[in-house]
């Protein structure tokens, strides 16, 4: 059985914790184990802690990829600020030996040491290119009659020098992960557009970035979808969650259930609505769970 | 910010600040072809902000007007700037470089120093709270995660880490920020 070791970050476990328990249950199905990455914190999240301080983002994110290296285990991210980060300390680290000098100074005084012998995944890029879209489509009990708006979120795919997924205007490896579990993937406009969540914009100006995840479920809505797939609890809490806002600021309602790969994969697998979360989002998502059920073959 | 620039104000320091910063100094080599802010999904919502200006401004080392723009703060990381130079500015690294910069001043957003003490406080940018624990115990999760939640030592060692970078300095409350 091949193993990784889960880390958390902080939205997922604390805010979404369907999310956590749908990529348990979906990569067990897939003969993957999950490690418990014990003691793991916040990535630190790129835009805002790299903003501050270079140093403690390297620092927190170098410590937690030690926790890795400990279990001899790649990282399994789910979220695609976690993934940027880690990856982008771990690369860097790796790349520069000065620099890992440094960092080993601030970590020794913790009695850790960063040694540069694993990898850091995300769970769409290796569900894609360990597993396979194929293997998964096998795997799939209960396939889905579902039109779905596929949003990868920037940091899965860029910066691309750090990551090396392909076109990152034109990207279709999540799009036929979508479609091994039977969902259509629609094509709508501005497709690869941002959230608007990342980089410390939400926390600092949540009203102006409120209108660029507005523009993105307008579009999504426009294609005819049933639910819009993420793959990273952040970009996640900014559609759910941003439907509340924007309800509530701009009089809007938009009605567009989101649910994170893990979710809609956990019910190809045929793991029901609740068993994966995807009641607890912030929006109500009975139509989708109403739909689905109808719809189970 | 004024319409007349002085010459006289641009501080070359700056500039070669944010140039150590790789692949921020190929703003040089930028000829305006506006790729980067005609493509910005936030530039669309809030004009103000302006990534290409910014550079350019950093170019001139432009110090004061630029590190003291509440803009600065408006990119979301999504990195289509950066795919996109013809000229391989990297130009979402040198707008976190900047960043830095103004961090080191002083200059921080009052909401971001709120979620820097909460990284100090609990290890995590988002911590948990009693709804979320109920959701957990549904889903047959353990109410608190595997994380610095659970394991008191890993914090320990996260505040340590925190306290060597003095990064609980930075955010501390008295500073004031802007």
């Amino acid at each position: 059985m091949t193993k990784l070791s889960f880390f958390l970050g902080c939205i997922a476990p604390n805010r979404y914790p369907g999310i956590e328990a749908s990529t348990q249950k979906t990569l067990n199905k897939l003969g993957v184990e999950l490690d418990d990455l014990e003691g793991a914190s916040c990535c630190p999240a790129p835009g805002v802690f790299r903003s501050f301080d270079k140093t403690t983002w390297l620092a927190m994110a170098s410590r937690n990829i030690t926790l890795s290296e400990e279990l001899g285990d790649d990282i399994l991210t789910i979220c695609n600020g976690c993934f940027g980060s880690l990856t982008d300390a771990n690369h860097m680290l790796k790349e520069d030996p000065e620099l890992k000098d440094d960092v080993n100074t601030i970590l020794s005084q913790i009695g850790r040491e960063f040694k540069g012998t694993q990898d850091v995944r995300h769970i769409v890029e290796y569900l894609y290119q360990d597993i396979g879209a194929d293997r998964i489509k096998e795997a799939v009990t209960n396939p889905l009659d579902l039109k779905v708006a596929v949003h990868y979120g920037c940091h899965l795919v860029k910066p691309s020098k750090e990551r090396h997924l392909g076109s990152v205007e034109n990207p279709t490896f999540f799009d036929e992960l979508v479609e091994a579990t039977g969902a259509t993937s629609v094509d709508y406009e501005d497709k690869m557009a941002c959230c608007g969540a990342g980089g410390g914009a939400r926390t600092a100006v949540v009203d102006t970035t409120l209108k660029l995840v507005d523009k993105k479920l307008d579009n999504m809505e426009a294609a005819e979808v049933d639910c819009v797939v993420d793959a990273c609890p952040f970009c996640h809490l900014q559609l759910d969650v941003g439907q509340t806002e924007i309800k509530k600021k701009f009089e809007k309602e938009h009605g567009m259930p989101v649910l994170h790969y893990s979710q809609l994969l956990g019910l190809a697998f045929g793991f029901t609505p609740e068993e994966l979360g995807i009641d607890m989002n912030f929006t109500n998502t009975s139509k989708l769970i109403e739909k689905v059920r109808g719809g189970a073959k | 910010m004024s319409d007349s620039i002085k010459t006289s104000d641009f501080d070359q320091a700056f500039r070669d600040e944010v140039f150590e910063e790789p692949g921020a100094d190929k703003i040089a080599l930028c000829f305006n072809c506006t790729g980067c802010s005609s493509g910005c999904p936030m530039t669309e919502q809030e004009s103000e902000f302006n990534i290409r200006k910014f550079l350019r401004m950093a170019n001139l080392g432009m110090k004061e007007q630029l590190l003291n723009s509440p803009y600065i703060w408006y990119c979301t990381t999504c990195y289509k700037c950066q795919e996109r130079c013809p000229q391989g500015v990297q130009n979402v690294d040198a707008l976190l470089k900047i960043r830095t910069i103004a961090v080191e001043n002083g200059i921080m957003l009052v909401p971001h120093k709120k979620v820097g003490q909460l990284v100090v406080k609990f290890g995590h940018a988002v911590p948990i709270n009693d709804d979320t624990k109920e959701k957990r115990k549904k889903l047959g999760l353990d109410e608190v995660p595997p994380t610095v939640h659970r394991f008191e030592e890993g914090l320990d060692e996260v505040k340590k880490l925190i306290k060597i970078a003095g990064f609980d300095e930075m955010v501390a409350e008295e500073e004031g920020g802007k």
